[in-house]
């Protein structure tokens, strides 16, 4: 009496959606559309594959947006104005990242404070200290930039898939293996079930924040190079309210805000899904993009309604016997 | 034990005078005042105007984390209600206006409430929900444009004085008067406080948690609709793109700072609103020095940390310097 | 801080262990001693010190003096997995497991079977079933934990404490959540472990099990060490003597079961009253001046009835009535409207606010039912906490105290207050005096009868029988969700009640123990 776990729902809405979408518009129904959709969408994929891990864990980071901002500022200047190799930048800024990660994780643990507001510092902190780079978009001309822009395998059907969204596609897969097959993965979920029993079975939860947050940061890292490459830019402004999204999508993936339940493919899922809402506005011409937030607000409801009874109907024979228990 | 009350903000009034002093360095004249045309004008007024926006969230969202609960979607609530008073302030009258907006603001508290107290959703996934879907909804009102108006009446709301006192701070402090008024005059705030420290136990003390909880997000939504409706008056337009934008974190600041901790329970609702005049204090105090506007991001980080860190209960050797309304643990 | 004269160094030996929080010393020099092979029971009232001496040699928080150590060998676990690394593994009274991983996880949580870094779940699959099977559980290893019942939770704990080739088990109260069967499962497995050479360290309030079990025992005292023994040679009495540091006999006198209180007036009654699947229809009189007490094994619709009859939870048959008229019941709110007062058995949970004051607790109930706007004036509450605090002796005297620094005991009075202060006709208490200490126990069971004197009606749960046989007019007995039986006057004794329970099953004898 378990039901379907959300994941599958997940899917089962993604495919109804396409089809729909394929219907009106049978254009949709083409690799090209689909390799365009996973290129747009590619930094959102990374940073919420990191994003899953820490919600899993029990916290939630709303730093994600602002470090792809500093991100893509600091690699476009280190390359453009401070001439540093951008290989040398790439690995500067995850290295950057990560620390800054590690550093909110360590603030976490060791002061016990909610991930929420330290995290909504670490958004305050990076946005700002992009401002204070630069505060106007830095165009970046590296030749590794056209040479990455320009790689792409040819799909069957005309599409593309592009360096970027091969990254994509590693790091989900990447993520997913990380959480599902090791033991690292397990203690994510051993934190979001219950920190002080995890703490008591072995798990050292200190080290394990910092790693998690430091994985995000990381995540968002790269994400922000790959939003570079994207957009061939660096702009302190680039990525406002991203975490939005990203939350978003973990949780239309099946993943529990509270922690505990969740897995990478299903937000792999919930980022595709976006994507297509944002592909239907595109094609349809007629509706404004706002759109896009409506729709996402009504999925992140029904999602959450469903997650709600779904737990609700887990704990109910559970609840009986611990009421039994007089 | 009687001493803790007053000692309980005492260092916030600290910090506020410090960093009035800090503005006074970096502005000679900060403290100066003067009249013209029955209104003060001066830094100290622009602090005060300025921060009604967030003074007023902060007054719904105190109540709502003394629940144990937060309310992300007030930024969005801002937008929605600024863009419906300015799209009816050149056809209709102020109460009208006033009326739709802020009806609009107790529909998404009704909503935020309804989905916490009735359905059980945790606050900030269930307030996450109209925080992504609400300024779609404002756009969808204004569909999409920045909406301008001329209404002398909304105008006067945003611009105008009373008595010398712009009006914005005069609603603000009405607010503070009613809502001090409202919740200590009544059982309401010890209530509130039982319903954030323990739900379970206050309900099968008879407590009506639900009912509680639901107010405290009506109210909020309130709130946040007069703040939008102000943030729309000063302006003379509604932008749903900006209005209101990363104001809920704010506001959230503001009753951090003020002592109230994430967890529920205890409350101050005057510590909130000197949270929020902090805030804007730091704000106009980076302004007036010249450092450009976004180094307050910056700053507010390093407020936050520092006050998290006060209030963290592993640094107890400092907690008498800053102590969260909190103490025993849950 | 004397040697041991043994030329082998006990297993674990504690010499001169303090630890203080702000003012409260809760440990002051306790010693204790652990040889290889015993089960050694740890002992004490409520706020002996017993669960911070386990805290302070598991490391999960840091002591101020003394030493430990293992086979001789100096040991300073910061952690709890220090401890683990050091031997000694503890099974706290709360499973502490994670519902929401597979029982095997559990099992095998930070380290399970690796290869190049992958878990090899199959492999742990079959070990985590292995372990289990040793413990006459077989079960579905790849199921979420949270779906299984509390005892195979508390066994899944118990083997992978076991498993963790721990030479030092500390169990804190592990029998708490168990029927009889399963205590017996769990007293074969630590005979077993204490025979290859394995201490265990037994934390109960169960003194039956206490004495069945253990072969040594160490008492506590308000944080200080006050003696250990040889269990064969401990009579009962001089180890409650030990433990209360007083005599029992001032804690038990019958009820004098006089024949004026069946003459009373019916306070409420519900007829036909019940909820499917939760209680099946029963029917109940209480009356005022009257004590009512609810037995029956775990599970058998104790808590529930008190529930329906409070109004916290909505029967969905039969009929209440006040003082003779029909009422609604659909929320606590009802209940405290028709004067009814609940006291929940979890008191941390559903009873008391931890970080609102004692005054604030006291006056919670009673400001929910006057409603929001008739505020009670802060002289009008200090005047009532001020009264409940004297009255019921609550300690200390300081009604602007946190609630949550009180002890179990305090806190139940102080929830006990809360309800007299609404002037209640009908009390209903489940389990009032479970996990508090003796002393406070004694005074609960005064405040029962004496509450009874003043004309309340009184619904008490209580599994220990001898208490309900104590201060009962009546006592309704209950089995598989239903009542069954109900034994007036004479008649309430403990062979009567168990009889009742037993009916038409063998299962027994054994839950009646007080």
């Amino acid at each position: 009496m378990k039901g379907l776990p959300p994941v599958v729902i997940t899917a089962i809405v993604l495919v109804l959606g396409f089809a729909l979408c394929a219907m009106q518009f049978p254009n949709i129904a083409s690799t090209r559309v689909v390799g365009n959709l996973l290129t747009d969408n590619a930094f959102l994929g990374i940073v919420a594959t990191g994003m899953t891990f820490v919600i899993i864990s029990g916290g939630i980071d709303l730093s994600v947006g602002s470090v792809i901002g500093f991100t893509t500022v600091f690699v476009a200047l280190a390359i453009e104005r401070w001439g540093v190799p951008p290989l040398v930048a790439f690995v500067a800024i995850l290295v950057l990242s990560a620390g800054f990660g590690a550093a909110m994780g360590a603030v976490i643990h060791v002061f016990d404070l909610p991930p929420f507001i330290v995290t909504l510092a670490g958004m305050f902190l990076a946005r700002g200290a992009s401002f204070l780079l630069s505060t106007e978009s830095v165009p970046i001309s590296a030749p590794i930039y056209s040479t990455v822009s320009d790689f792409a395998l040819r799909l069957p059907g005309g599409g593309r898939l592009t360096a970027i969204a091969i990254i994509m596609l590693a790091i989900v897969i990447g993520g997913a293996l990380l959480l599902t097959f090791t033991r690292f993965g397990a203690n994510v979920y051993a934190l979001g079930g219950n920190r002080v029993a995890a703490n008591l079975m072995g798990v050292a939860v200190g080290r394990m924040t910092v790693r998690i947050y430091m994985l995000s940061s990381l995540l968002a890292g790269i994400a922000g190079i790959v939003f570079s490459f994207y957009t061939s830019a660096g702009y302190s402004l680039s990525a406002v309210g991203v975490e939005l999204d990203t939350i978003a999508a973990v949780v239309i993936g099946g993943t529990l805000l509270t922690g505990g339940q969740g897995s990478v493919i299903g937000t792999f899922l919930g980022v595709l899904i976006q994507g297509l809402i944002q592909t239907y506005i595109n094609f349809d011409g007629t509706l404004s993009s706002w759109w896009t937030k409506i729709a996402t607000g009504v999925l992140l409801f029904a999602f959450i309604a469903l997650q709600q009874a779904l737990v609700a109907l887990a704990r109910r024979p559970v609840a009986k016997s611990a009421g039994a228990a007089s | 034990m009687t001493a803790l009350l007053p000692r309980r903000g005492l260092a916030q009034i600290l910090a506020l005078i410090v960093i009035l002093a800090v503005d006074r360095v970096v502005s000679p004249q900060f403290f100066d005042l003067r009249l013209q045309d029955g209104r003060l004008f001066g830094s100290l007024i622009d602090v005060l105007n300025r921060g009604t926006p967030v003074a007023l969230l902060s007054l719904g969202m105190v109540l709502v984390i003394a629940t144990r609960g937060i309310d992300l979607s007030v930024g969005a609530v801002m937008a929605i209600s600024g863009a419906i008073a300015a799209s009816l302030a050149d056809s209709h009258g102020l109460p009208v206006v006033l009326a739709a907006a802020l009806g609009a603001g107790l529909v998404c508290g009704l909503w935020n409430g309804f989905l916490v107290s009735v359905l059980g959703m945790q606050p900030i996934v269930a307030t996450l929900i109209l925080m992504v879907a609400g300024r779609g909804i404002a756009q969808l009102i204004t569909e999409g444009r920045i909406v301008t108006f001329s209404s002398p009446d909304l105008v006067w709301l945003g611009n105008g004085s009373i008595l010398g006192v712009p009006v914005p701070v005069a609603i603000a402090l009405g607010m503070l008067i009613l809502t001090g008024a409202v919740v200590r005059g009544s059982a309401l705030g010890l209530l509130i406080e039982a319903t954030g420290g323990n739900a379970r136990a206050s309900e099968l003390a008879g407590v009506g948690t639900r009912a509680m909880i639901l107010a405290v997000y009506v109210w909020c939504g309130v709130c946040a609709a007069l703040a939008g409706v102000i943030a729309a008056a000063d302006i003379m337009g509604a932008d749903a793109n900006n209005a209101g934008l990363w104001l809920e974190l704010d506001a959230i600041l503001a009753v951090v700072i003020g002592g109230t901790s994430l967890f529920g329970g205890r409350f101050s609702l005057v510590l909130a609103v000197l949270g929020a005049l902090i805030i804007q204090t730091m704000n106009t105090g980076i302004l007036l020095s010249g450092y450009p506007p976004e180094f307050n991001l910056l700053v507010k980080a390093v407020v936050v940390l520092t006050v998290l860190l006060l209030q963290s209960p592993k640094l107890s050797g400092f907690s008498g310097i800053m102590p969260p309304l909190r103490r025993a643990k849950a | 801080m004397e040697k041991s004269p043994d030329p082998a160094p006990p297993l674990l030996e504690v010499r001169g262990i303090s630890k203080s929080f702000g003012a409260v010393r809760a440990l002051q020099e306790v010693d204790f001693t652990l040889r290889a092979g015993e089960i050694h029971a740890l002992l004490g009232e409520n706020g002996a010190g017993k669960s911070t001496l386990i805290k302070a040699i598991t490391g999960v928080f840091p002591r101020d003096a003394g030493v430990i150590r293992i086979s001789g060998e100096e040991v300073a676990p910061r952690s709890a997995k220090a401890a683990l690394q050091a031997g000694i593994a503890t099974v706290y009274q709360e499973v502490n497991l994670l519902p929401n991983l597979s029982v095997a996880q559990n099992l095998f949580l930070d380290r399970q079977p690796m290869r190049f870094g992958i878990v090899r779940e199959g492999e742990m699959r079959r070990r985590a079933k292995m372990l289990l099977g040793g413990f006459g559980l077989d079960i579905d290893v790849s199921a979420p934990l949270g779906s299984y019942s509390v005892a195979v939770q508390h066994v899944t704990a118990i083997a992978r404490a076991v498993d963790l080739s721990a030479r030092v088990l500390i169990l804190d109260e592990p029998t708490a959540s168990l029927d009889r069967h399963e205590v017996e499962i769990l007293f074969d497995i630590m005979r077993q472990l204490a025979g290859r050479g394995i201490g265990i360290v037994f934390v109960s309030h169960f003194l039956d099990q206490v004495y069945e079990i253990s072969d040594r025992i160490t008492v506590l005292r308000n944080g200080r060490l006050v003696g250990e023994r040889e269990t064969a040679s401990l009579p009962r009495l001089e180890l409650i003597r030990m433990m209360l540091g007083r005599e029992l006999a001032e804690t038990t006198s019958a009820r004098a079961a006089t024949a004026e209180h069946q003459a009373r007036e019916v306070c409420a009654s519900f007829e036909g009253y019940g909820k499917a699947g939760y209680v099946a229809p029963f029917n109940l009189e209480l009356r005022h001046g009257e004590v009512v007490g609810l037995a029956g094994l775990l599970g058998s619709g104790r808590t529930e009835t008190a529930r329906l009859v409070f109004g916290a939870e909505r029967a969905d048959r039969g009929q209440a009535k006040v003082e003779g008229d029909p009422i609604r019941l659909l929320s606590p709110r009802d209940g405290v409207r028709h004067g009814f007062g609940y006291c929940p058995e979890e008191r941390k949970t559903d009873g008391i606010v931890a970080e609102l004051t004692v005054r604030e607790n006291i006056v919670l109930a009673l400001q929910a039912k006057r409603g929001l706007h008739r505020p009670l004036s802060r002289r009008e509450q200090d005047e009532i906490a001020g009264r409940y605090v004297k009255m019921l002796d609550i300690r200390p005297p300081d009604p602007e105290r946190p609630v949550g620094l009180l002890s179990g005991g305090n806190q139940q009075k102080v929830l006990l207050a809360r309800w007299l202060a609404t002037s209640p006709r009908l009390l209903v208490l489940d389990e009032p005096t479970r996990g508090i200490d003796v002393g406070a126990h004694a005074e609960i069971i005064r405040l029962i009868r004496e509450l009874c004197d003043d004309g309340l009606a009184l619904l008490v749960i209580s599994s220990e029988l001898d208490e309900i046989v104590t201060y009962s007019d009546r006592v309704v007995v209950l089995r598989d969700r239903a009542h069954v039986d109900e034994l007036t006057g004479e008649a309430i004794d403990i062979s009567n009640i168990l009889a009742a329970i037993a009916a038409d099953s063998a299962v027994v004898a054994h839950e009646g123990r007080a």
